[in-house]
């Protein structure tokens, strides 16, 4: 009885060791095909200034674009083995879902809805979007809510008139609302001083605002008045290829945090004693074998593209023509939302 | 001006005084359209530069073309490989020129010689492979990828527009039966659709991996709603054609495919040449809507260089640029099917 107790467990325990192991590793049809084929598949967006573009050599370059090159870095150690597909509008999700890209990057909005209906998953956020106003930095304005007595071109029937106008009605805010046809007309107008303010994505008014006459003149509100938070999509399914794509995206943000970056990783790796930074980048802990993935994963990346900050500096921020404030986009402590689970 | 012509020419726009005001309102119409484009294209336009910074006058900023051209010609084709795209190019032209002087007796053979030889070997310098380096249909675009989508539909469309359109007209019910559904399964459907289902649709279905290229689904796809509309043009030829030159050709002894190739199609095919032309031109402009699936042709090329935050702004110059030079295909080509309508029947 005792005997038959003890070979009981023991086979209990082994069942259990056996699918701990199985959960550790479990199957990636994606990981095995992108190694396979030795490149990521990556859809991104056509064209869209500091996220997604060709530059005049024909290299895709941006925010969305860095992130795909930073996965491609962790999975095959190499930065420059990923491949874009540009992607449509209305053919991103059909792409992703066809299995013909191994991922999106391409500011798609989160939301609920296309969680729930698509069969595809949202792994985290690159990019906070959400709609501001751009106005004359002598109007000394900080907030949307300064914009009281102010006037906001618009084009007419478009998402974010109705949007504005809801949100100062309910503030009892006297906003006058002027509306063009167009967009173009709308920034047109704003630009020849005929309204105060002009107000859209904060993605799209980085972009806008370089084509104005005097871009120095204006500054983008950091404090948007709607919330469309942007990430990286993959399919429903493979859960360690999900895995993956979470948590590189999360490295990079963490790196920012913890002051890795591509000048200083190598020299992190060999002395840093933050044991997340060891973590972070293979010293200790062994994170990259639990995912299937070389130990040194983030080194690679970080080494490679760099953590979020250097990203968004040379893409959409200070480094680029879009010159684009940090704004929502801020580690959590420096006043912003960005913010990664720990590695531990 | 010689002296001579001078009072035709103040007759035919002086002559009344309904002409003379006529005259000075389209003079002064035209003027008032002419001269601000004039101004922007070419006098306050900037020529010399690298970047955005050297984008000083007020008008166009030809620069942004100059630092864009190698892409607006070739998409991100890699510059080391793009005399690939050329020599293709030149190839096909020279063939086609050559086809064109070739003596008549000869011709037909050399055409479809060329009909065999040719769409492989433009395929294989592009794509790559057996000896040159390949390259991903994703990486072709621009002028070169217009015209690859252009000529390679039109090599489907053609001579499948033409089978439908002696099918249409056949003796046996099955295959006049089924050249009309085609065509007008094909007709009826629009092109974007089509090319939205090619696209979607097909790598939802097949099994992964299995996939046709994109750009082959797109080719095809177009290449078959224009062979719908190739076929009526055919046809109109077809029943323009008096019915007795067909009864005569089969008098003297001559089989169903004799008679046709040559004595209905060579009259037939002429009479059809303007309405072709249209349709090819059509199809030249049509292949602008494989945008929608993110094919970067010389249209997708330009407005994907406007994202880049290094050259915003350059809307106009890309698509003055980009229309510019579909109105000058479209016209040559319009040039041409006149001269070929011209030549003497043979």
């Amino acid at each position: 009885m005792t005997k038959m107790m003890i070979l009981g467990a023991a086979a209990a325990l082994a069942v259990a060791a056996t699918s701990a192991h199985a959960q550790q590793l479990a199957p990636s049809p994606t990981l095995d095909a992108i190694k396979a084929r030795g490149h990521l598949e990556c859809g991104v967006h056509l064209g869209l200034p500091g996220f997604s573009f060709a530059n005049d050599k024909g290299e895709w370059t941006g925010l969305d674009v860095d992130y795909c090159k930073a996965l491609a870095a962790a999975v095959l150690g190499d930065a420059t083995k990923v491949k874009f597909t540009p992607t449509s509008v209305q053919q991103r999700w059909p792409i992703l879902q066809s299995g013909q890209v191994d991922l999106l990057s391409r500011n798609s909005t989160i939301t609920f809805s296309r969680n729930a209906t698509l069969g595809l998953n949202f792994q985290g956020i690159n990019f906070y979007e959400g709609q501001t106003f751009i106005v004359r930095k002598s109007t000394n304005a900080k907030t949307a809510a300064d914009l009281d007595g102010a006037s906001v071109c618009v084009a007419a029937g478009s998402t974010e008139e109705k949007n504005a106008a809801d949100w100062f009605r309910e503030r009892n805010l006297k906003v006058t609302i002027t509306n063009f046809q167009k967009n173009d007309d709308a920034i047109a107008a704003y630009d020849a001083g005929r309204c105060d303010a002009y107000t859209a994505g904060v993605g799209a008014l980085a972009g806008q605002r370089a084509k104005l006459k005097v871009p120095d003149e204006h500054i983008i509100l950091t404090q948007p008045i709607s919330n469309d938070p942007q990430g990286p999509v993959t399919r429903y399914g493979d859960e360690r290829w999900q895995l993956i794509v979470r948590w590189v995206l999360n490295g990079t943000i963490a790196a920012e945090a913890l002051g890795v970056t591509s000048a200083n990783v190598d020299e992190m790796k060999a002395n840093s004693k933050n044991s997340e930074v060891r973590r972070l980048l293979g010293v200790e802990g062994g994170f990259g074998a639990m995912m299937g993935l070389p130990d040194d994963w983030m080194y690679k990346a970080i080494k490679q593209v760099g953590n979020y900050g250097e990203s968004y500096e040379r893409s959409v921020g200070m480094g680029s023509p879009l010159k684009l404030e940090r704004g929502q986009n801020q580690l959590w402590t420096k006043g912003g939302l960005l913010f990664t689970p720990p590695f531990q | 001006m010689s002296a001579a012509t001078f009072p035709l020419w103040r007759q035919r726009l002086f002559g009344t005084p309904a002409t003379a005001a006529l005259t000075v309102v389209l003079a002064l119409g035209i003027a008032w359209v002419a001269v601000p484009l004039i101004r922007w294209a070419l006098i306050d336009a900037t020529w010399s530069g690298t970047t955005r910074n050297d984008c000083t006058g007020s008008g166009a900023c030809w620069v942004f073309i100059r630092a864009r051209f190698g892409q607006f010609m070739y998409g991100l084709y890699p510059v080391d490989e793009r005399w690939r795209a050329d020599l293709t190019g030149a190839i096909f032209a020279l063939s086609g020129l050559g086809l064109y002087l070739s003596p008549k007796a000869t011709r037909i053979r050399l055409a479809i010689l060329a009909l065999i030889i040719l769409p492989p070997l433009g395929v294989w310098l592009l794509a790559g492979g057996f000896g040159l380096r390949p390259i991903e249909t994703r990486e072709w675009g621009g002028l070169m990828l217009t015209l690859f989508i252009s000529v390679y539909s039109s090599l489907i469309a053609i001579p499948l527009g033409i089978l439908l359109a002696l099918g249409r007209q056949s003796q046996l019910k099955v295959v006049r039966l089924i050249s009309v559904l085609f065509i007008e399964f094909w007709r009826g459907v629009p092109i974007i659709a089509v090319i939205f289902l090619a696209s979607l649709l097909l790598p939802l279905i097949l099994p992964s991996g299995t996939g046709i290229d994109r750009l082959a689904r797109a080719v095809i796809g177009l290449g078959l709603v224009i062979a719908a509309y190739m076929a009526e043009a055919v046809r109109g030829g077809l029943q323009a054609l008096p019915s007795g030159q067909r009864e005569a050709a089969t008098a003297l002894g001559l089989t169903y495919w004799k008679a046709t190739g040559l004595i209905v199609l060579p009259q037939a095919l002429r009479i059809s040449l303007p309405a072709m032309t249209n349709e090819f031109i059509a199809l030249i402009k049509n292949t602008t809507l494989v945008l929608v699936v993110s094919i970067l042709d010389l249209l997708g090329i330009a407005q994907a260089s406007l994202a880049d935050p290094n050259w915003v702004g350059m809307n106009m110059e890309a698509y003055a640029f980009a229309g510019a030079i579909y109105w000058l295909i479209c016209y040559a080509l319009s040039r041409w099917s006149k001269r070929l309508e011209r030549r003497k029947l043979g």
